[in-house]
């Protein structure tokens, strides 16, 4: 009885978890959908814990299951209500790398337990389903685990771009040698060393594979890495033809994988050239295409002022350095000082704006800009001939013209909000240092460019307080 | 070639929901918009978070002298609940800020 309710339990949670994704994928159901799943998971634990029987034994040690319930609990609730919203990609690439982790120790306890049970029984044949299963859980959750930290490290700005001349061929060594020492554990469980070769090359395999990928592509990186976790969380689900599991983690795999190559398609690029890393390969490419720099001109506080409350019509271009400032309360308000002026003022933004896709709607949200103000990139392109100023604020590789007219540039190819087609473009940046693919923009150097430079949420107050006054 | 196809028939109930679940996962997110891809890949995070179940079931089982297993399992409880709650909260939290304006 008990266990047909828990049966029921999971039936209940595969399909929160479809629904959930599916509402998800909508901007109005999004948040209802997200908190649908977290109810259908929580049912799912809950049923596990209290129904959840195998050979007619229940579960016991409910001490320790519920502590490390709590203690997981709580410093994740903490984790994620504090982090600041500039950070969230690094929070979730670090929440993926814990269950990568959770997925790979399980594969060893279960690899252990199984090799006590051949040592009691005397018999190794017959386990080759199994012991498939645990090992291809065990590298797919430890490759995720240790590339998920390399991407949080390298969101936070801890961890450097790192490659070296052979370095694919090194990894596709790596990989091959796990893969066939697993194979070797798959024929032969008896060798139980092997697992820990196994774990040891896995992990180094997620860290080389990760390394040399360019910190502008890691919502790729970790996206893709989401739906390695998926595949081990399914794995478990077959040890345990545990449902619930096998749908969730085959579920996430799919939809995971799809959504990366989304994500390569917003930047128009191939989900190969950015693992196979073409920041790394052709830098100097990059750099010889970009020297001729020529002068640049900077613009007062008080023109910028000016300039904008005369206009009709501005455009404001938000990138990383926005958020970083935190600067998107005073940008709003910004925008209502002009509009109170009879100025109307957009926002253009990028697919790939900050470091994640929709990272710029999220903070404009969150300061209350209206969802209609918001331009895509494509209506934005439409619009800008039309625009008198248009305001860059903290954007540099989404608005660099390279992309659309240097064939050697690393970012060629890649849609960008041609902005150079406003009459006048005022751009604020801390500094003239190049921007996350580590090239120079030569819309600085155009003639109707004007740098404006300073932290973005000090120079708007002072460009806010100069338009009261004109 | 015996071995895999007893494999198959073994498990096929588990390979029909491996291959069904694959086109779900595609299917229902197939037109999600750009906007929505980062809350899309944190909520997905938080789903594969299901592999605590697992984690749960080892930590169940654990004799109270094999200490291996209820380390290693209880270790493995805390990473997967951080992995559903973190990922869980983090998501409603991006999502808060698309909420309707008036």
């Amino acid at each position: 009885m008990e266990l047909n309710i828990l049966t029921v339990c999971y039936l209940i949670a595969s399909v929160t978890f479809i629904l959930g994704l599916k509402m998800l994928s909508n901007p109005a159901s999004a948040r209802k959908g997200n908190l649908l799943a977290a109810a259908g998971m929580t049912i799912a634990i809950l049923g596990t814990i209290f129904l959840y029987e195998s050979d007619g034994k229940r579960l016991g040690n409910y001490v320790w299951i519920f502590g490390g319930l709590l203690i997981g609990g709580i410093i994740g609730t903490l984790a994620a209500k504090k982090i600041k919203m500039t950070a969230m990609p690094e929070m979730v690439s670090m929440f993926n790398g814990m269950g990568g982790a959770c997925a790979a120790l399980i594969s060893i306890v279960e690899f252990n337990h199984l090799s006590h049970e051949m040592e009691i029984s005397g018999i190794t044949t017959g386990h080759t389903g199994k012991v498939l299963i645990i090992v291809l859980g065990l590298i797919i959750g430890s490759v995720s685990f240790a590339g998920s930290m390399i991407a949080w490290g390298k969101l936070n700005g801890k961890v450097k771009d790192f490659s070296f001349t052979g370095q694919n061929i090194l990894n596709l060594l790596i990989l091959a040698v796990a893969l066939s020492a697993g194979a070797y554990l798959v024929y032969d469980p008896t060798q139980h060393f092997l697992l820990y070769g196994i774990l040891a090359l896995a992990l180094v395999y997620g860290v080389f594979f990760v390394m040399p990928i360019g910190g502008a592509d890691m919502p790729v990186v970790i996206s893709l890495l989401n739906s390695f976790t998926g595949v081990a969380a399914a794995c478990g689900g077959f040890l345990y033809d545990n449902k619930v599991m096998l749908t969730g983690g085959i579920l996430v795999g799919a939809a995971g994988t799809l959504l990366t190559i989304l994500m390569c398609k917003a930047m128009n690029r191939s989900l190969q050239n950015v693992l196979i890393g073409s920041f790394g390969g052709s830098k100097t490419a990059g750099a010889a295409g970009s020297t001729s720099q020529g002068l640049y001109k900077e613009i007062s506080l008080a023109d910028t002022a000016m300039l904008m409350s005369y206009a009709n019509k501005v455009m404001i271009v938000p990138g990383y350095g926005l958020a970083v400032a935190q600067a998107q309360h005073v940008c709003h308000e910004l925008e209502k000082i002009l509009e109170e002026k009879g100025v109307e003022v957009k926002y253009a933004i990028h697919p790939v704006a900050g470091r994640m896709p929709g990272h710029m709607n999220v903070l404009l949200a969150e300061s209350d800009v209206s969802y209609e103000k918001l331009l895509e990139m494509e209506n934005a392109n439409d619009e800008f001939k039309t625009c008198d100023v248009v305001l860059i604020l903290g954007a540099n590789d989404v608005v660099n013209p390279a992309a659309k007219n240097d064939p050697a540039s690393p970012i060629y190819g890649m849609p960008i909000l041609e902005v150079e087609f406003a009459k006048n473009v005022i751009v604020n940046k801390r500094s003239m240092k190049p921007g996350y693919a580590g090239i120079e923009n030569d819309l600085f150097f155009q003639p109707k460019t004007s740098m404006l430079f300073g932290d973005a949420k000090k120079v708007l107050q002072d460009i806010c307080a100069e338009v009261k006054m004109v | 070639m015996e071995n895999i196809l007893n494999f198959i028939t073994e498990n096929q109930q588990i390979i029909y929901i491996v291959i069904l679940m694959v086109f779900v996962g595609i299917e229902v997110i197939g037109r999600v918009p750009s906007v929505l891809h980062t809350p899309l890949m944190s909520g997905a995070n938080a789903i594969h978070g299901v592999v605590v179940i697992g984690a749960i079931i080892i930590m169940g089982q654990a004799e109270a002298s094999n200490y291996l297993a209820l380390g290693l399992g209880f270790l493995a409880v805390i990473l997967g609940t951080l992995n559903v709650v973190g990922g869980f909260v983090v998501t409603d939290r991006m999502l808060e800020m698309f909420k309707k304006k008036k």
